[in-house]
C-alpha cells in the first residue's frame, strides 16, 4: 500500500502513495464535518445575538483596528502556507520549512492578539457568563482559536518529522494535509470577522 | 478521595445495590477466567489492538448485545411499574432515570453500534476490499464508543443517572437537575460521538475509494449503498450534536447562558439543535436496517432486488429530507401555523420514498420461491409492522392532529413500531444472516425461529395496546396512574408482551451458546447461496486478508454471476501475490482510556483529572503522528502463507 508501483513521476509527492490519496480524501470529508460544526456554532451565535442584556454592547468594546490586524495576520499566514506547499512541490525542503515557520509565526501573532483581546473584553465586563451573547461570542471565537492552537502544535510536529525523515510521500502528505487545515481555519475566520466584528460594529 | 467514592456510590437503593454487587462479581469472574485460562495476551493481541474490520465488527456487536440487555432491563422495570395503578415499585425519580437511560442506551449504545458492527463485518467484504480505508481509526472508533458507553453506564451505580429524558430538554437539564447525572449524559455521548463521526468518514472513503475493479457505484450491494448514505448523514449530523452537547456542558460547568432561562439564554435552541441532529439520527439507524432487509430478502427470495435504481434514489431523497423535518418533534412548542405547515409537508413527503422501498421489497418477493429462514422471517415480519409505524408517523406528522397525539402513548407506540420493527428486527436479521461469516457456523434455526416468534408476537402485544392507551389519553413519562383512569387492562396486556420480548432475547442469546456447541461447521464461504461478494471468500470465516485474489465485478449481484459463469468454464490457475496488511496498534485503546479519564473528571468537576485526561489524549495523538509511518507500514502476507490458507480449504471441499 505504501509502495505503489507505476506512479507517474509528475504526480505530486503527497499523492504518490495510496495511503496518501486515502488520507487526503478522508481529510476533505473531515473538513465537511468541520463545516457542519462551525455552521452550528454560527447558527447559535445568530440566534443569541440580541441577548446582550446586563453586559456591554459589542459596539462599545470591540476594537476594529485590532481585529483587522488579526485578520491580516491570518490571511497572510494562509498565503505563506500556500508558498510552503509550492516549495514542497519544487522539492525545496529548506525553503518549505522556512515558509512553514513564517506561517507559524503569523499564527502565533494571531493567537497572541486574540488572547489579549479576550483579556481586554473581560476587563470591560464581558465574560463567558455575562449573558447569552457573550457566551456565544466566546464559544465561536474560542473554538476557532482552539483550532488554530491545535494547528500550530500539529505543524510543529510535522516540521519535526520532515527534519528527521526528509521529504517522503508520507511526510509530504502530512505537510499537505496540515496546510489544508490551515487554509480552512482562515476560511472560517473570514466568516467570523464579517459576521461577528463587522456586523457587531453596525448595530 | 475515599469520601468522594463514599458520597457517590449508590448503596441506599436495594436494586442498585444488587447491581453493584453483580457488577463486582462479574468483573472478578472475568478477571479470574482470563487469568486462569491465560487469555490476557490473546485478548490484547487478537482483539483489543486489532485493526481487522471483522473482529472490530464482532466487538461492536457484543457491546451492542450487552447494551440491549441493559436497555431491556430498563424497559422491563418500566413495564413492571406501569402494570398496575398506584404502584410503588419505583419512585418517580428512579422512574425518570430509567426512561432516560433506556432511550439513550437503546438509540446510541445499542442500535448504532449493532449496525456499525454489521457494517464492519459486511461492507469491506461486499465491495471486495481487504480492510476499511483507515484500520487504525476504525479501532479508535470502537474504543471511543466503548468508553463513552462505559462512562454513561456507570452513572447508575456512581453518582446517579441522568433524569431529563433522552431528549434532555433545557431548561430542566440545565437548571432543574443538579448532580452528575446530566454531565454523564453529555460527556458519555460526546466521547462515543467522536467514534461515530470517525466511522462515518472511514466508510465514506472506504466505499468511494476501495471498491473491487468493475464495481461501479450502481453495482454496489444495497447494504453498501445504505452504509454510504448513512455515513454522509453521520458526517453532517453528528458535528451538530457535538456542538450542542458541548454548549450544554459549558452551561452546566462554566456558567454560560446558551439554554438557561436567565441572562438571555434560549431553551428552545436546545430543542432545535437536538432535533437537527436527532431526526437525521433516526435515519442513521433505519437506513442500514433497510439495507440489511434488502440483502436478506434478495437472498432468500432468490431474485435480484426489484427496482435497484429507485431504491438508491429513494435513499438519497430520504437522507436529504431527513435534515428538513426536525420541527415536527415540537409542533406544540410555539411554532407558528406557517412554520408547522412547512414541516408537516416535508415530514409527510418522507413517506413517499419509504413507500417506494416497501413496494420494491414486495415486488422482489412477488412470485419468488421464498425460503423461510430465521433471517427471512425477521424481514417478512418487518414489512407489515413497519408499515404500521410509518402510517402512524404520517398521522403524527399532520401538525393539527399532532396536538391530540403528542406526548401520549400513541407516540411511544409509533416510534417503537419504527425503531423495533425497523431497526431491531434488522439487527437480528443481519446478525443471523452474517453469523456464519463471523463465526463459521450458522445459528440454530429452530431456536432462532422460537426467539423470533416470542419476540415478534411479544412486540405486537406490547405496543399495539399502547396506541389505544394514547387515544385514551395516557401521557408518556408518567410513573404511575390512578385506577379511575381506566388504563389498567391495556397496561397489563402491554407488560405481558414485554415479557415475551424478554424471553425472545434470552433465547436468542442462548442460541449463541447452543450453536457454538452443536451447530454444524460451514465448509464453504457461501452459507446461504448468497448473491454478493461477502459470500465469495474461500473459507467460511474469511482469512484476515479477506480475498487471496481481488474479485472482478461484472454486474449487480456479483457473486451470483460468478457462480453462473463458473458452471460453464472450469477454473484457470490462480497466481497469488503478497498481500499488504496494516499492523495492530495499542494507541487507540490508550487514547480512549484518556478520553474516559477526561470525561469522568469533567462529570465530577475534578479539574486535575480532566486536565490529565486531556493532556493524555493529546499526547496519544502526537505519538500517533510521530509513529504513523511505522503503524501504516504494516506487513506483507507471503505467497506461501496464502497458498497454505487457501489450499487447506480446497482439500476439505
Amino acid at each position: 500500500m505504501t509502495h505503489s508501483m507505476n506512479v507517474d513521476p509528475n504526480t505530486p509527492l503527497e499523492y504518490q502513495s495510496s495511503i496518501g490519496r486515502l488520507n487526503i480524501f478522508g481529510f476533505w470529508i473531515f473538513l465537511g464535518a468541520e463545516v457542519a460544526l462551525f455552521a452550528t456554532i454560527f447558527a447559535t451565535y445568530f440566534t443569541l445575538k440580541g441577548s446582550t442584556g446586563g453586559g456591554p454592547l459589542p459596539i462599545e468594546v470591540f476594537d476594529l483596528k485590532n481585529t483587522i490586524v488579526m485578520t491580516l495576520l491570518l490571511l497572510t499566514s494562509s498565503f505563506t502556507s500556500g508558498i510552503a506547499i509550492h516549495e514542497m512541490r519544487r522539492k525545496n525542503v529548506k525553503s518549505m520549512i522556512i515558509w512553514l515557520i513564517i506561517t507559524l509565526l503569523f499564527g502565533l501573532g494571531f493567537l497572541y492578539m486574540e488572547i489579549s483581546e479576550f483579556i481586554h473584553l473581560v476587563h470591560e465586563g464581558a465574560t463567558l457568563g455575562t449573558n447569552a451573547f457573550w457566551s456565544s461570542f466566546y464559544i465561536l471565537t474560542g473554538t476557532h482559536g482552539f483550532h488554530v492552537s491545535l494547528g500550530i502544535g500539529w505543524i510543529i510536529l510535522v516540521i519535526f518529522q520532515v527534519l528527521k525523515r526528509g521529504l517522503t510521500p508520507d511526510t509530504a502528505k502530512k505537510v499537505f494535509i496540515s496546510s489544508l487545515y490551515w487554509h480552512f481555519l482562515d476560511f472560517i475566520w473570514i466568516f467570523v470577522f464579517t459576521s461577528v466584528y463587522l456586523l457587531g460594529m453596525v448595530e | 478521595m475515599f469520601d468522594f467514592i463514599k458520597n457517590n456510590l449508590i448503596l441506599d437503593n436495594p436494586m442498585i445495590l444488587a447491581a453493584n454487587i453483580s457488577i463486582l462479581l462479574t468483573v472478578i469472574g472475568i478477571v479470574f477466567a482470563l487469568t486462569y485460562f491465560k487469555k490476557w495476551k490473546w485478548l490484547w493481541t487478537e482483539w483489543i489492538t486489532t485493526v481487522d474490520h471483522k473482529k472490530i465488527g464482532i466487538m461492536y456487536i457484543i457491546a451492542a448485545l450487552l447494551m440491549l440487555f441493559r436497555g431491556g432491563v430498563d424497559a422491563l422495570l418500566m413495564r413492571a411499574q406501569l402494570t398496575v395503578p398506584n404502584n410503588g415499585f419505583l419512585s418517580s425519580q428512579h422512574y425518570n432515570e430509567i426512561f432516560t437511560t433506556h432511550g439513550t442506551i437503546m438509540i446510541l449504545f445499542m442500535a448504532m453500534p449493532f449496525l456499525i458492527g454489521l457494517m464492519n463485518v459486511a461492507v469491506p467484504l461486499q465491495i471486495g476490499a481487504r480492510d476499511v480505508a483507515f484500520p487504525y481509526l476504525n479501532n479508535l472508533s470502537f474504543w471511543s464508543f466503548f468508553f463513552g458507553a462505559l462512562l454513561f453506564n456507570i452513572s447508575f451505580v456512581f453518582g446517579g443517572s441522568p433524569d431529563a429524558g433522552w431528549t434532555n430538554y433545557a431548561p430542566l437539564a440545565v437548571e432543574g437537575s443538579p448532580g452528575p447525572g446530566i454531565n454523564y449524559y453529555l460527556l458519555g455521548i460526546q466521547i462515543s460521538g467522536i467514534g461515530t463521526l470517525m466511522t462515518g468518514i472511514n466508510f465514506i472513503v472506504t466505499i468511494i475509494k476501495m471498491r473491487a475493479p468493475g464495481m461501479t457505484l450502481l453495482r454496489m450491494p444495497m447494504f453498501t449503498w445504505t452504509t454510504l448514505i448513512t455515513s454522509f448523514i453521520i458526517v453532517f449530523a453528528f458535528p451538530i450534536f457535538t456542538v450542542t452537547l458541548a454548549l450544554m456542558t459549558f452551561d452546566r460547568l462554566f456558567g454560560t447562558h446558551f439554554f438557561t432561562l436567565t441572562d438571555g439564554g434560549n431553551p428552545m435552541l436546545w430543542a432545535n439543535l437536538f432535533w437537527l441532529w436527532g431526526h437525521p439520527e433516526v435515519y442513521i439507524v433505519v437506513l442500514p436496517a433497510f439495507g440489511i432487509f434488502s440483502e436478506v430478502i434478495a437472498t432468500f427470495a432468490r431474485k435480484t432486488l426489484f427496482g435497484y435504481k429507485s431504491m438508491v434514489t429513494s435513499l438519497v431523497v430520504i437522507s436529504f429530507l431527513s435534515f428538513l423535518v426536525w420541527v415536527h418533534h415540537f409542533f406544540t412548542m410555539g411554532g407558528s401555523a406557517a412554520v408547522n405547515n412547512v414541516f408537516s409537508i416535508t415530514t409527510m413527503a418522507i413517506a413517499i420514498p419509504t413507500g417506494i422501498k416497501i413496494f420494491n421489497w414486495l415486488a422482489t418477493l412477488y412470485k419468488s420461491r421464498i425460503q423461510f429462514t430465521t433471517a427471512m422471517m425477521w424481514a417478512l415480519a418487518f414489512i407489515p409492522t413497519f408499515v404500521i409505524g410509518g402510517v402512524t408517523g404520517v398521522m403524527l406528522g399532520m401538525a393539527a392532529a399532532d396536538f391530540q397525539y403528542h406526548n401520549t402513548y400513541f407516540l411511544i407506540a409509533h416510534f417503537h413500531y419504527t425503531l423495533i420493527a425497523g431497526v431491531v428486527f434488522a439487527c437480528f436479521a443481519g446478525f443471523v444472516y452474517w453469523y456464519p461469516k463471523m463465526f463459521g457456523h450458522k445459528m440454530d434455526e429452530r431456536l432462532g425461529k422460537l426467539a423470533f416468534w416470542f419476540f415478534a408476537i411479544g412486540f405486537n402485544v406490547c405496543f399495539l395496546p399502547q396506541f389505544l392507551l394514547g387515544f385514551a389519553g395516557m401521557p408518556r413519562r408518567i410513573y404511575t396512574y390512578a385506577p379511575e383512569d381506566g388504563w389498567t387492562a391495556l397496561n397489563v396486556v402491554s407488560t405481558i408482551g414485554a415479557v415475551g420480548m424478554g424471553i425472545g432475547f434470552v433465547i436468542l442469546v442462548y442460541n449463541v451458546y447452543y450453536s457454538f456447541r452443536y451447530a454444524k461447521r460451514e465448509t464453504t464461504g457461501d452459507a446461504w447461496n448468497g448473491r454478493t461478494l461477502e459470500w465469495a471468500t474461500t473459507t467460511a470465516i474469511p482469512p484476515h486478508y479477506n480475498f487471496a485474489v481481488i474479485p472482478e465485478v461484472k454486474g449487480i449481484d456479483a457473486f451470483w454471476h460468478m457462480k453462473q459463469e463458473k458452471k460453464e468454464d472450469k477454473k484457470e490457475k490462480i497466481e497469488y501475490k503478497p498481500i499488504h496488511m496494516p499492523s495492530n496498534s495499542a494507541t487507540p485503546f490508550i487514547m480512549s482510556v484518556f478520553f474516559f479519564v477526561a470525561g469522568f473528571g469533567l462529570v465530577f468537576e475534578l479539574w486535575w483529572m480532566a486536565i490529565l485526561g486531556g493532556i493524555g489524549s493529546i499526547g496519544c495523538m502526537a505519538f500517533r503522528s510521530l509513529h504513523s509511518h511505522i503503524d501504516d507500514e504494516g506487513y506483507y502476507v507471503s505467497v506461501e502463507e496464502i497458498e497454505k490458507t487457501e489450499n487447506l480449504f480446497k482439500k476439505e471441499a
